[in-house]
């Protein structure tokens, strides 16, 4: 359960970057295999913000699909868990997306 | 607060040092984050020209105007970028252009009116800020000052009981026999008490212990400080025991050369790949215990098998702590990171 210190980081990230000014909306970026539950942010991104310019803000996460590549035949694979297995048996695989944990944007009023 | 494990930035850190009884207390982390108070006016960038680009700053139920519009205003929107900063702006034509801020209208408008301002009136700021970067940046600081003094660092993490505190013991007194000259020294997390570090300052080996409160997980701060305290000698050894959990531990970067995932088989063999995560981050799995395997239904080829599917590249060491059974190879392995880490520095 990091997602309370990750949101936390959110928050910290985006009064920062606002500069004083109100945020009305955040844009996170959740890969599919970085660990990081979206509902459990979601949970702990309202508690974070409480007392800051982020306070009331609407967060919106965009979960990326895991993909990855085979390090054996080439082949591409779609990553549902680290436990997908390329269809030439190999587990040898190389990711190629789904660990994001980024802020894409925010708006600020 | 966090339900689950009762992670809290309500709570701070205490890093203690057993030897002295010295204590730093970190405070909770603040609350606004260094933000100012909405209402405030900040130039955000300079265009060619010199022209500003302005952004309205305003508290929520307050009118309010531009002190200087260098926008091209058609009166029909339009957007533009500097900096990464993309402003939109859809002009109604109430707006009032103030001449000085002293100009400003701050009577008390309508809810309406605000969400109407908020609508016409939003920055969106493109950020591609990566979360942890904080944390990456303070373990990149971390590893460059543990390289400049040839000292290799490993991040001990496993569930708690899987015996790490104990593996570390053993380690400390036979490598003191074995090697005077290349010394050991611990930072020891947990959420609370002394136990850990005592354990350890009772091999006769420097420790610190940090006290994460109720966080969940060391991270790279955590360990600078803790660093700044134990101050370890060039060409050591550096064992950062995490706290016990197979879950956290796996996306904070500590600084560390490697992570050394110890796996009990008092535990279940499918641990791997319900954790996968710390598996994959683990250069070393070690399975521990292995003397109670006598007594036990744990499948130990199979358990190799299930780390190896989330990691392949995965090396596997089988200890046991107690008795000392495996415990040379771990050694070897230890050296050989040692020499790594020298190899690493000196190209």
């Amino acid at each position: 359960m990091h997602e309370l210190s990750i949101a936390n980081s959110v928050v910290e990230l985006c009064a920062e970057r606002a500069m004083g000014a109100r945020v009305l909306r955040v844009t996170l970026e959740i890969g599919r295999l970085s660990a990081v539950m979206p509902d459990a942010i979601r949970f702990c991104f309202d508690v974070c913000a409480k007392d800051t310019v982020v306070e009331g803000a609407a967060l919106e996460i965009v979960e990326t699909p895991g993909l990855a590549r085979c390090l054996d035949c080439g082949g591409s694979v779609d990553m549902i868990d680290l436990l997908e297995h390329c269809a030439c048996g190999s587990v040898n695989l190389e990711l190629l997306a789904g660990s994001e944990l980024k802020i894409k944007q925010m708006e600020v009023v | 607060m966090c339900t689950t494990c009762g992670c809290s930035k309500g709570a701070g850190t205490v890093i203690t040092d057993p030897e002295t009884g010295e204590r730093i207390e970190t405070p909770a982390e603040g609350r606004n984050g260094g933000a100012r108070e909405p209402g405030s006016w900040r130039q955000l960038a300079t265009g060619p020209e010199g022209a500003s680009v302005a952004a309205h700053l305003h508290a929520r139920g307050h009118r309010h105007a531009h002190e200087a519009h260098v926008h091209e205003h058609d009166g029909h929107g339009h957007m533009h970028e500097h900096d990464g900063h993309v402003h939109s702006h859809e002009h109604v034509h109430e707006h009032h252009h103030a001449q000085t801020p002293a100009a400003f209208d701050h009577s008390p408008v309508s809810i309406a009116e605000v969400a109407i301002a908020a609508a016409t009136h939003s920055t969106t700021i493109a950020l591609e800020q990566d979360v942890l970067a904080k944390n990456q940046l303070l373990a990149e600081h971390n590893r460059g000052w543990l390289a400049s003094r040839h000292i290799t660092a490993l991040n001990l993490v496993s569930s708690p009981g899987a015996g790490k505190t104990t593996l570390l013991e053993r380690t400390i007194r036979d490598l003191q026999d074995l090697h005077s000259a290349q010394t050991i020294q611990v930072i020891e997390g947990d959420q609370a008490t002394l136990n850990d570090a005592e354990r350890i300052r009772a091999t006769g080996c420097r420790v610190v212990q940090i006290n994460t409160g109720t966080g969940c997980h060391l991270d790279a701060g955590m360990v600078s400080r803790a660093l700044a305290q134990l101050d370890p000698p060039a060409q050591s050894w550096l064992m950062i025991e995490n706290v016990g959990n197979l879950v956290c531990p796996a996306l904070f970067d500590l600084g560390e050369q490697a992570k050394v995932v110890i796996l009990s088989v008092t535990e279940g063999e499918d641990k791997p790949l319900k954790y996968p995560h710390m598996f994959r981050a683990s250069r070393l799995m070690l399975l521990n215990k292995i003397d109670l395997l006598p007594h036990l239904r744990f499948d130990v080829e199979r358990c190799i098998a299930y780390a190896r599917q989330v990691n392949p590249s995965i090396e596997v060491l089988q200890v046991s702590a107690e008795t000392g059974a495996g415990m040379k190879a771990w050694y070897a392995w230890l050296e050989a990171a040692a020499l790594e880490e020298v190899g690493e520095t000196v190209r």
